[in-house]
């Protein structure tokens, strides 16, 4: 067995093990979902058929919590998930020139990975930060008053973490 | 005789002998790096052995956050702002070991150079009445902390000294409305709740704060739990219900932390649990996570998404009251409508009433951000003038600029203008004025900010959080999504203002559920108010604030127009007309932006929209 296989497997098996708790109990799946979603990363069709047989619920319903909810993810993402929050605070404060600012400096649009797998970008809800907008949420750090010039120095400082 | 207000705060004076070092750990503070000021504080106290007498205390939010991060050093109340890690040596060094007060880490005003010492000085406090707020950045989130402040004492008083009855009519009296947006009595709707038939019942905290602009709720979860517990055991015991729950929204990770820790810190004191306080009341509380739709802060798909499925809101009635999750009654209060309680219960209804206006009594919390000085979590009485917001509270606008309209109410509400700067802040003047309350969203806006482009922006909002099971919301967000962006395109008719009129009709009256209903707000006040700008970009192809670009093609300023002709001659598209003594004319439909006008016109006659005051505030 490939060691990519091996890994995958102990995802799986890390998966099953935390559906347990689940089973037999309603209104679970949003919860189920979450927990998947923190172990792979985001949620390929394989993982949601695996959550449907583990919990007995059609895979018709589990795709369409998926679809439904802005948290789930069935794209994969880089290492580092970089959000620009689109709130209205962070709107009129120029989010959008941030946004800018990020595809510049990495090349890549909304919803996509850079080439080394690092860094994804993409834009997120109000992160309920608006006295401090515009801002850059980077993992589950938050950046206040970003502007377009502190993104290159931001960048660098990520790579070397 | 002192205000209800006045008592609260001289409560929560510390005594003398009481010293430590409250730190803003809000999510603002927190983006502006105040966990590193925290960790440099720590470090500079334990080398100087000073790190038992001097405790350091993560609080909620303490306010105006455009000064953050900051903090404030008890006993003497010295609040420091837009601290940096090298900062924490000269506090402890001066304040701490010296007594002296750091004079260059205070706020000082940019214009009268005043320098504030004590919160109570800044004129961002003086006008707030900070009741629901009262704890928040004041006392640290803890049930012990809580507790010394006549913390779970109102549920004390209500279980001891009260019936389920006598707890409803007092928050009857006190006239509270929904503080989520709807502004629906929650005295009545806690009856509605108690008459339903149901062998068991829930009441459910939503703390799915999906305005974007609003983060009151957040900053009441983490910086006041207890607060919100409180209020929902009150309630538990008021309808007669057992199991609660607060949904949360998963962007708000430390607000669900903060929930999950005061919940088990109440439990252990059983406020929580069997038998409550021995007065033989059971119920206890769970935190749900939201996963991210803004549909869900109405309250059918909220019960749905608590059931584990897709958040599709339902028709009403069936109510939630009356038949709500799993099919038993259910309560549905808003975080900060719950944080009410307790101060009702233990202060009554009548001092309650002192506060706001008939049929809007008590306070309102409303995020101020947007193009204003000083930004924040702000709480006034119902009824207070918008003015006072955005010039005694908020200081007015930044870098010279003007006043041009003030957001309230999120996606579903409005933008109102200049002319409204003296419209009583509460919930039946907002909704007259074609917007609403809402959750307490307030973004200001200024001359840089296109109205079109704002209705544009909130079309794209619900049009993509709009659920799709009901045709008018599905289909209607789409279609006015789509001419509003024509219309910042350029590519805008006269007949398409009709158009989305129309179809704001139709969403207001044919949607299901609140989100469809209210959608077209946004877009009805800004046509209501600032219809020059949708006309400038129509006729004109010109956008005022020089937002859309696709409209920055140059405008003759007709006033300073001497119709000297070298305009049109320059022009390589001839799209310059005019003649001696009327100002020159620019045909949109021709004009390709060359900008060569610009340069030519001696008399500064020729702009493009914004261009003025170029981007330097988006910073």
């Amino acid at each position: 067995m490939s060691l990519k296989a091996a890994a995958e497997r102990e995802l799986y098996e890390r998966l099953t093990q935390a559906l347990e708790k689940y089973k037999g109990k309603r209104g679970v799946l949003i919860a189920a979902l979450q927990e998947a979603q923190q172990i792979f990363g985001y949620l390929p069709r394989k993982v949601m058929i695996h959550v449907a047989n583990e919990l007995t619920i059609p895979l018709s319903e589990v795709y369409s919590v998926v679809s439904f909810y802005s948290l789930f993810s069935t794209m994969p993402t880089g290492r580092i998930r970089l959000e620009v929050c689109m709130g209205t605070a962070c709107y009129v404060k120029g989010a959008e020139e941030l946004l800018k600012g990020l595809k510049e400096e990495l090349g890549v649009e909304p919803g996509e990975v850079t080439k080394d797998g690092l860094f994804s970008i993409a834009t997120t809800r109000c992160v309920g930060a608006c006295s401090a907008a515009p801002v850059l949420k980077v993992g589950e750090e938050l950046h206040g008053k970003m502007t377009r010039d502190r993104i290159g120095p931001l960048l660098e400082e990520l790579k070397q973490r | 005789m002192t205000t209800l207000w006045e008592e609260i705060a001289a409560e929560r004076i510390p005594p003398e002998a009481e010293h430590r070092i409250l730190l803003c750990g809000g999510v603002p503070c927190t983006s502006l790096g105040c966990k590193k000021v925290k960790e440099a504080l720590e470090q500079e106290l334990e080398s100087n052995g000073l790190k038992e007498q001097v405790p350091v205390k993560e609080v909620g939010c303490i306010g105006d956050c455009s000064l953050g991060p900051s903090l404030i050093v008890y006993p003497e109340g010295i609040i420091y702002y837009r601290l940096r890690p090298e900062d924490a040596a000269t506090i402890v060094r001066e304040h701490i070991i010296q007594g002296r007060v750091v004079e260059e880490l205070l706020h000082r005003d940019p214009d009268t150079e005043e320098r504030f010492r004590q919160q109570a000085e800044m004129p961002y406090y003086r006008s707030q009445v900070r009741l629901v707020l009262r704890n928040c950045g004041v006392v640290p989130p803890h049930i012990e902390e809580y507790m010394k402040y006549r913390g779970y004492a109102a549920l004390a008083r209500a279980l001891a000294e009260m019936t389920p009855e006598q707890v409803i009519e007092e928050v009857k009296n006190s006239g509270l409305r929904g503080r989520g947006g709807g502004g629906f009595p929650t005295g009545l709707k806690w009856e509605l709740t108690r008459a339903a038939p149901g062998e068991s019942k829930y009441v459910i905290c939503n703390g799915d704060e999906g305005d974007p602009g609003a983060f009151m709720d957040r900053s009441i979860l983490e910086g006041d739990p207890h607060s919100v517990l409180e209020g929902m055991i009150i309630a538990g015991y008021a309808v007669g219900a057992s199991q609660g729950l607060i949904y949360v929204r998963a962007e708000y990770p430390q607000a669900v932390r903060r929930s999950q820790e005061a919940i088990a810190e109440a439990r252990k004191m059983n406020f929580l649990g069997e038998n409550i306080l021995e007065l033989g009341f059971n119920f206890d509380i769970e935190v749900r996570i939201g996963a991210g739709a803004f549909v869900c802060g109405e309250e059918t798909a909220l019960i749905t998404s608590v059931e584990g499925t897709r958040g599709d809101p339902g028709p009403r009635p069936p109510f939630p009251a009356q038949k709500g999750l799993w099919g038993l009654p259910t309560l549905i209060n808003n975080v900060e409508t719950l944080a009410n309680i307790p101060l009702i219960i233990l202060h009554g209804a009548e001092r309650f009433k002192e506060l706001g206006r008939p049929g809007n009594s008590g306070t309102k919390v409303f995020a101020l951000a947007g193009k204003v000085k000083h930004t924040g979590l702000v709480e006034v009485p119902l009824g207070t003038p918008l003015r006072t917001l955005v010039y005694d509270i908020g200081g007015g606008i930044p870098g010279g600029k003007r006043f041009k309209a003030a957001q309230t109410g999120g996606p579903s509400g409005g933008c109102l203008g200049e002319e409204y700067l003296d419209i009583p802040m509460d919930y039946d003047s907002l909704a007259q004025a074609g917007s609403m309350m809402g959750s307490g969203g307030l973004i200001i806006m200024d001359e840089d900010t296109c109205m079109v482009d704002i209705a544009r922006f909130y079309l794209d909002f619900t049009q993509d959080e709009s659920c799709g099971k009901c045709t008018p919301c599905r289909v209607g967000t789409k279609r006015m999504l789509e001419i509003l962006e024509r219309i910042t395109r350029g590519r805008g008719e006269e007949e398409d203002l009709e158009r989305l009129y129309q179809l704001s009709m139709l969403l207001k009256n044919g949607s299901l559920c609140g989100l469809g209903r209210s959608a077209p707000n946004p877009v009805l006040s800004t046509l209501r108010h600032f219809k020059d700008e949708y006309l400038a970009h129509i006729r004109e192809g010109y956008c005022p604030a020089g937002v859309c670009t696709a409209l920055n093609r140059p405008r003759i300023l007709e006033e300073k127009c001497r119709s000297c002709g070298l305009c049109a001659r320059v022009c390589p598209a001839a799209a310059i007309t005019g003649e001696k003594g009327v100002p020159y004319r620019i045909d949109p439909a021709l004009c390709n932006a060359c900008r060569q006008c610009i340069e030519e016109c001696p008399f500064n006659a020729i702009a493009t929209g914004g261009v003025q005051h170029a981007h330097a505030d988006h910073r």
